[in-house]
C-alpha cells in the first residue's frame, strides 16, 4: 500500500462514529482487563499474606511435631496423616466406580433418555451442598449401616462427592481416543470389553490420571462431609507413627484441625492456624498444579 | 466372564443416579419421623423466622432467617461475582492471545481448588479486619464478608461455563460481525452475548447453586447470627450485619443433637430443603444448556 493511499484510508475512518467507538473499544478492553486482573491478583495477595502470616510457625517440624497444649502448641501430624488415610481410602473406592462409569457412559450408553437421566445426575451430584453429603454419610453409612464413625464412613462420603470429578475427566479422556482405533480393535474380532482394557484404556490413561489427581485435592480439602461421619477434633497417636489409624477409627483431619483451631480453641498463637491453613492451601495447590502439568504433558505429545 | 464385566461397568454407571436418590432417601429417613409426624407445619417452617430448636419448653423450628441469610449472601455474591465473571470470561476469550489465555485458565483452575475451609479462615482473619477498617464496622463477619468470600468462590465456575459458551458461538458469527468493520467490543457486546445468553444464565446458575450449597466458608465468615438484614429503614439491605445460612446451621448445630430428637430431625429437613433447592438450580441450568444444543 502506499502512503498517500494510506492516509485517504485513514482520513476516511476518522468520523465522529469512529472515533467514538474506538474509544469504547479501549475503555472496554481496559475494563474488562482491570476484571480479570481483579480475580487474579487476590489469590496471589491472599497466598503471599497467608504465608507471611504463617512463617514464625512454619517449619519441618512443624509438620512432623504432634500439637500440644491443646492444640495451642506443637505440630500438626495426626492432622497431616488423617488427611492422607482419608484421600487414600476414598481414592481407592471412587475411583474404579468412576472410571468404570465413565466407560459406560462414553463406551456402551446409547443416546436415549436413560443416558442423559445419568449425566443429568452425575451432575447433580456435583451439586449437591457438601453438608447435605455429610447429612447423608451420617443417615448411610454411620447409622444405617453401622459403621459407626471411622475413617471408613467419612472416605465413603468423600468418595460419593468426589466421584462427578472422577468421572468428569475420565469421560474427556475417552472420546478423545479416536473412534478408528476401537473400529481397527473390533474388525479383527475382539470383544468390546477387551478393546477397551487393551486399546482404550491404556490410550486414556493419563486423562484418567488427572481427574485422579484432582479427585485427591478436592478430598483433600473437604471438610464439612466429613465432620459428622469421622474426623474428630482431638486424637493422641504416637509421634512419626505411620500407621496410626485403622480403618474404623475416627481420626483428625487437616481441614477439620484448621477449623477447629481457628473457631473453638482460644487464645492460639495466630501464626499457627495460619501455618495449617498454608500447608493445607499448599497441598491442594501441588497436587492441582501436578494435574494441569500432566495435562500440558499428553497435549504436547499426542500420539495421533 | 466378560458378561460379569459388563454387568459390573453397567452398575457402575448407573451409580450416579443410584447415590443422588439415596442422598433424597437417606436425609429424609432421618428426617422423616418429624416432617410426616402430624404436628409438623411446613408453611410455618419456611415463613417464622424463630429458630430456637433447643429451646427446652417451646421448641421453634422458623428458617425464615435462615432463608434470608442464604439468600442475602448469595445475591450479593452474584452481584460481584457475575459481572466480574462474565468480564473475564469475555477477556479470556476474545481479547487475549493464547500464552496469556493459558495462564489465566490455570490461574483461575488454582482459585477453584482452594478448599472452602481456607477461604472461610481468609474470611476469619484478612477480610475480618479489613472491613472493620474500610466501614468501621464493630464486627467484620457479615453478610459483605461472607458474600465476598463467595464471590471469589463461585467465579471460577461462572468463568469457564461462560467462557465455554463463547466458544460455543460459530466463528461465521465473528467473521460476519468483523466484516461490518465493527471493533471487538461491538462484536462481544451485540453479536457473542446475544448469541451465547443460555449459556451465560447457566453459568451464572451453577454460580448460584455453588453459592447457595457453600458451607465452611459462610460458617466461618457471617458471623453465625440468626438475623434479618433488611428492615424499612434506609438502606434497607443492611450488610453489614451478621447473619446465618441454611448449610451454616446444620454444620454449627448437627453435633449437639441427639439422633432422633426434634432437633436432630429438623436439621435433616434444612438438609432436604438445601437439596431441593440445589437441585432445582442444577436441572434449570442443565435445561438451559440443552436448550441451546436441541436449537
Amino acid at each position: 500500500m502506499s502512503d498517500p493511499e494510506q492516509r485517504n484510508a485513514s482520513r476516511f475512518t476518522q468520523t465522529n462514529l469512529v472515533r467514538k467507538k474506538l474509544f469504547c473499544e479501549k475503555i472496554a478492553q481496559f475494563v474488562i482487563f482491570l476484571m480479570t486482573m481483579a480475580m487474579v491478583l487476590p489469590l496471589l495477595l491472599i497466598v503471599g499474606y497467608l504465608i507471611y502470616k504463617a512463617s514464625p510457625a512454619l517449619s519441618l517440624d512443624f509438620l512432623f511435631d504432634l500439637p500440644r497444649r491443646g492444640m495451642r502448641d506443637g505440630g500438626i501430624w495426626p492432622a497431616l496423616l488423617g488427611t492422607v488415610y482419608l484421600v487414600v481410602v476414598s481414592l481407592i473406592i471412587a475411583a474404579p466406580i468412576g472410571v468404570l462409569a465413565a466407560v459406560y457412559l462414553n463406551e456402551y450408553a446409547k443416546e436415549n433418555w436413560f443416558t442423559r437421566i445419568i449425566n443429568l445426575a452425575v451432575i447433580n451430584l456435583a451439586g449437591v451442598p457438601s453438608i447435605v453429603h455429610a447429612l447423608f454419610g451420617l443417615g448411610a453409612f454411620v447409622l444405617f449401616a453401622g459403621i459407626g464413625r471411622s475413617i471408613l464412613a467419612a472416605s465413603l462420603t468423600l468418595a460419593v462427592m468426589t466421584l462427578p470429578v472422577i468421572i468428569a475427566s475420565t469421560k474427556e479422556a475417552l472420546s478423545a481416543v479416536p473412534m478408528a482405533f476401537r473400529e481397527a480393535c473390533w474388525n479383527m474380532g475382539v470383544s468390546r470389553w477387551k478393546t477397551i482394557r487393551s486399546v482404550v484404556l491404556p490410550n486414556s490413561i493419563s486423562g484418567i490420571l488427572t481427574g485422579i489427581i484432582l479427585q485427591v485435592s478436592r478430598a483433600a480439602g473437604e471438610t464439612a462431609p466429613i465432620m459428622f461421619t469421622g474426623a474428630v477434633f482431638y486424637k493422641a497417636i504416637e509421634k512419626g507413627d505411620v500407621f496410626a489409624y485403622g480403618l474404623l477409627d475416627q481420626c483428625m483431619a487437616l481441614a477439620m484441625h484448621l477449623f477447629t483451631i481457628s473457631t473453638q480453641v482460644p487464645n492460639v498463637d495466630e501464626a499457627i492456624p495460619f501455618a495449617t491453613a498454608v500447608v493445607l492451601l499448599g497441598t491442594v495447590l501441588v497436587v492441582n498444579a501436578a494435574a494441569i502439568v500432566l495435562r500440558i504433558i499428553i497435549r504436547t505429545h499426542k500420539k495421533w | 466372564m466378560e458378561k460379569v464385566i459388563e454387568f459390573v461397568i453397567r452398575l457402575c454407571g448407573i451409580s450416579a443416579v443410584i447415590f443422588v436418590f439415596a442422598i433424597f432417601g437417606f436425609v429424609f429417613w432421618e428426617g422423616k419421623g418429624l416432617l410426616l409426624g402430624g404436628e409438623f407445619d411446613f408453611w410455618k417452617f419456611l415463613t417464622t423466622k424463630e429458630w430456637y430448636p433447643a429451646s427446652e419448653s417451646n421448641p421453634r423450628f422458623g428458617v425464615l432467617a435462615l432463608i434470608t441469610g442464604t439468600a442475602s449472601v448469595t445475591v450479593l455474591a452474584m452481584v460481584i461475582a457475575v459481572p466480574f465473571g462474565l468480564g473475564a470470561a469475555i477477556f479470556i476469550s476474545e481479547f487475549c492471545g493464547p500464552r496469556l489465555r493459558e495462564g489465566l485458565k490455570i490461574t483461575i483452575e488454582l482459585l477453584a481448588a482452594i478448599p472452602s475451609v481456607v477461604w472461610g479462615f481468609i474470611g476469619l482473619t484478612i477480610m475480618n479486619e479489613l472491613i472493620m477498617k474500610l466501614f468501621d464496622a464493630p464486627i467484620g463477619l457479615n453478610v459483605l464478608n461472607g458474600a465476598i468470600i463467595l464471590a471469589l468462590m463461585s467465579v471460577p465456575i461462572i468463568v469457564s461455563i461462560s467462557e465455554d459458551a463463547l466458544k460455543a458461538v460459530p466463528d461465521s458469527y465473528r467473521e460476519a460481525a468483523t466484516g461490518l468493520g465493527v471493533t471487538r467490543w461491538q462484536m462481544v457486546y451485540r453479536v457473542l452475548l446475544p448469541a451465547a445468553k443460555n449459556g451465560l444464565l447457566a453459568a451464572v446458575l451453577l454460580g448460584i447453586g455453588r453459592a447457595v450449597g457453600e458451607t465452611m466458608a459462610v460458617l466461618m465468615a457471617t458471623g453465625h447470627a440468626v438475623n434479618i438484614p433488611f428492615d424499612s429503614e434506609f438502606p434497607f439491605f443492611h450488610t453489614l450485619d451478621s447473619v446465618r445460612t441454611l448449610t451454616a446451621t446444620i454444620a454449627a448445630e448437627l453435633g449437639e443433637t441427639a439422633r432422633g430428637s426434634e432437633h436432630y430431625q429438623i436439621l435433616f429437613v434444612v438438609g432436604i430443603l438445601l437439596f431441593s433447592i440445589t437441585f432445582a438450580v442444577n436441572l434449570t441450568a442443565d435445561l438451559v444448556v440443552k436448550g441451546i444444543k436441541d436449537k
